[in-house]
C-alpha cells in the first residue's frame, strides 16, 4: 500500500520529466547523425559527417573563443566575488544577511534585461563615454559595444551572484579560532589569510569557477546583446543552425560537441583542483 | 565573545565598488525610463510618458498578458507535480527513488540553449505545433525540479513525526494530509511556487526556441523590440519587469528565512 503510493506521487513528475527533458535531449542526439541536402532533405544513411564539420577550422575558432571569454569570465568573477564574499562573511556584522541578499537579487531579475542594460552605459554616446570625455581622460569616445570585452563583461556581471554565493558559504562555515590560533603562533594576517583561510575556502572556490564556467561557456545573450559577428560563441552558432539557416542536424550536432566540451573542461578542472588538494 | 576586528579600508572599498558594480546598470536602466529624449544618452529632464505609451502598445499588452498566463499555468503544474513527487521522495523508501531525485537535477545541468533546441525538435518531431501551449509545457520541463528541491528541503528540515502519532490517533493517511502535513510544509510550496513563477516569468532563451506565432511573453518582445536599438520604451517595460520580480522576490524571501538559499 505504502509502496504503491510512493510511486502513484513521484510518477507523474518521473513521466514528465523522461518526456519534456530526457527523451527530448535523446531526439538531438539523433538528429545529429542525419545530415540535410540543399532542399532540406534528410539523409537515410545516419554518419558522423556532422560532427566533421562542427570541428572545421571556422566553429574551432568560434569554440576556442567561447572557452576564452568562459575562462576569463571565471577569473574576472573569482576576483571580484572573493573579496566581496570574505568583507560580508568576516566583516558583515549584523547586516550580512542583508548585505547577501544584495548580490543575489539581480541574479533573480531578467538576465536579457540586465545584459542590454550596459548598451545604455556603453554605447558610443553612452554614459561611460561622456563621463571620461568631461573628464577629459579621452579626446574620442572608446568603441566598447561589439568587443571581447563588452561580452565578457555581459557574461561576468550576469554570473558574478553565482560566483560569490558558493565562497560565502565555505568562508561563512570557517572556525574562525584557526585564524587567531595563527597569528598567536606569529602569523601576520595575510599569512594567516594565505596559509588558514584560503585553503579551507578552496571548495568554495572550485564549486564557484564551475558554475561560472559551464553556462558562460553555453551562452549566447550576451554576445547577441552586447557582440557582434567577430564576438561570436558556440551558442550563437547553435542558434543561427535552428532559427536562420534551418540545418537543425548541424546545430544538434554543435550542442552536443558543447555538452562535451562542458564535461570535459569540468572533468579536467576537477582533476587539477584534486591534485591540488593532494 | 570576541571581539569584531575593525574592517580594512580597502575591503570596504572593494566591496563598494563590487555592489556598485552589481547596480548602476540597474539604476541607470530605471533613470533613462524617465528620461525626456528618445535617445539613451543625454539627460533631458524628467518624465512618464513612456509609461504612459506602453498602455497604448497592443503588441506589449499581450505579451504581458501572455507572460502571466504562462507564468500562472506553468507554476501550477510544476507546484503539483513537484510537491507529489517530493513528498514520494522524502518520505517513502522505494526502489528507484535515487534516480527520480536524480532527474529533478537532471534540467539544471543541461545549457539552456541545449534545453531550449531540444523541446523544439521534440515538439516539431512529435506533431506538436507550437504555440503558447508549447511554452507552458517547457517552462514547467525546468521549473519542477526546482519546486521538487525546495519542498524536499522543508519535509526534510520538519522536526518530529507528527504524521505517526496522528495516524496512531487514528486519523487516516488522508486525514494525516490534509490536517498535519500539508500546513507544516505550505510555506515551502509558496516558496517553490513562487521560485517557479519567477523563473518563468523571467525565461528568455527556452522560451525563444519554443514560442510559436501568437505566444510571444514579455522578454520576447522586448528582445525583439532591442533589434531597434534600445528605447525609453523598453527602459520603461523592462523598469516594470524588475519591479515586479523584485515584489516577488520580497515575498519570497519572507517565507526563506536563510538568504543562502536564494542561490539556485
Amino acid at each position: 500500500m505504502k509502496r504503491f503510493l510512493a510511486w502513484a506521487l513521484v510518477l507523474p513528475f518521473v513521466l514528465y520529466n523522461l518526456t519534456f527533458v530526457l527523451f527530448p535531449l535523446f531526439t538531438v542526439l539523433y538528429q545529429s547523425l542525419f545530415t540535410i541536402d540543399a532542399d532540406y532533405n534528410v539523409s537515410h544513411q545516419a554518419s558522423l559527417e556532422n560532427f566533421r564539420v562542427a570541428f572545421s577550422a571556422a566553429n574551432l575558432e568560434v569554440m576556442w573563443r567561447s572557452a576564452r571569454y568562459a575562462l576569463t569570465t571565471t577569473v574576472a568573477c573569482l576576483l571580484l566575488g572573493y573579496p566581496l564574499a570574505y568583507y560580508i562573511a568576516f566583516y558583515g556584522g549584523r547586516f550580512r544577511s542583508q548585505l547577501l541578499i544584495l548580490v543575489v537579487l539581480p541574479f533573480w531579475t531578467s538576465y536579457l534585461i540586465r545584459t542590454f542594460a550596459w548598451t545604455t552605459l556603453l554605447q558610443k554616446e553612452g554614459v561611460i563615454n561622456a563621463v571620461l570625455l568631461k573628464l577629459h581622460l579621452i579626446s574620442a569616445p572608446l568603441q566598447m559595444l561589439n568587443t571581447d570585452f563588452s561580452v565578457i563583461l555581459g557574461l561576468t556581471y550576469g554570473f558574478l551572484p553565482f560566483a560569490t554565493l558558493p565562497i560565502y558559504v565555505s568562508l561563512e562555515n570557517q572556525d574562525r579560532s584557526l585564524v587567531e590560533a595563527a597569528s598567536d603562533l606569529g602569523a601576520t594576517p595575510l599569512e594567516a589569510f594565505w596559509k588558514v583561510v584560503f585553503p579551507l575556502s578552496l571548495p568554495g572556490v572550485i564549486s564557484a569557477s564551475l558554475i561560472t564556467f559551464v553556462p558562460a561557456m553555453g551562452d549566447f545573450v550576451s554576445a547577441e546583446i552586447l557582440g557582434s559577428p567577430e564576438t561570436q560563441m558556440i551558442g550563437n552558432l547553435i542558434q543561427q543552425q535552428f532559427l536562420a539557416l534551418f540545418n537543425w542536424p548541424m546545430g544538434s550536432a554543435l550542442a552536443l560537441v558543447l555538452m562535451l566540451l562542458m564535461v570535459t573542461s569540468m572533468a579536467v578542472y576537477m582533476l587539477l583542483a584534486g591534485d591540488r588538494d593532494a | 565573545m570576541r571581539e569584531q576586528k575593525p574592517t580594512p579600508v580597502w575591503l570596504r572599498l572593494y566591496a563598494l565598488t563590487v555592489y556598485l558594480f552589481l547596480y548602476t546598470p540597474i539604476v541607470v536602466l530605471v533613470l533613462f525610463s524617465f528620461n525626456d529624449s528618445r535617445r539613451n544618452s543625454s539627460w533631458e529632464g524628467f518624465t512618464t510618458k513612456w509609461y504612459a505609451t506602453l498602455w497604448q502598445n497592443e503588441a506589449l499588452m499581450r505579451a504581458l498578458f501572455n507572460s502571466l498566463k504562462v507564468a500562472c499555468l506553468a507554476t501550477l503544474l510544476s507546484t503539483v507535480l513537484g510537491t507529489m513527487a517530493a513528498l514520494a521522495l522524502s518520505r517513502y523508501q522505494f526502489r528507484g527513488r535515487e534516480a527520480a531525485g536524480a532527474l529533478a537535477y537532471l534540467p539544471m545541468m543541461v545549457p539552456e540553449i541545449v534545453m531550449g533546441i531540444a523541446l523544439l525538435t521534440f515538439f516539431i518531431k512529435v506533431g506538436i505545433q507550437l504555440s503558447i501551449v508549447t511554452v507552458i509545457l517547457a517552462h514547467v520541463a525546468f521549473s519542477v525540479g526546482y519546486v521538487t528541491v525546495t519542498v524536499r528541503t522543508r519535509l526534510a528540515g520538519l522536526q518530529g513525526n507528527l504524521e505517526e502519532a496522528a495516524a496512531d490517533l487514528g486519523a487516516t493517511p488522508w486525514t494525516t494530509f490534509w490536517l498535519v502535513t500539508f500546513p507544516r510544509i505550505l510555506p515551502g510550496i509558496m516558496s517553490g511556487a513562487l521560485l517557479a513563477f519567477t523563473l518563468s516569468f523571467d525565461d528568455f532563451v527556452i522560451t525563444f526556441f519554443t514560442a510559436g506565432i501568437g505566444a510571444t511573453t514579455l522578454p520576447l518582445a522586448i528582445y525583439s523590440m532591442l533589434k531597434f536599438g534600445v528605447t525609453p520604451e523598453v527602459n520603461a517595460i523592462s523598469t516594470i519587469m524588475l519591479g515586479f520580480t523584485i515584489c516577488l522576490l520580497a515575498l519570497w524571501s519572507r517565507l526563506e528565512s536563510d538568504p543562502k538559499s536564494l542561490g539556485r
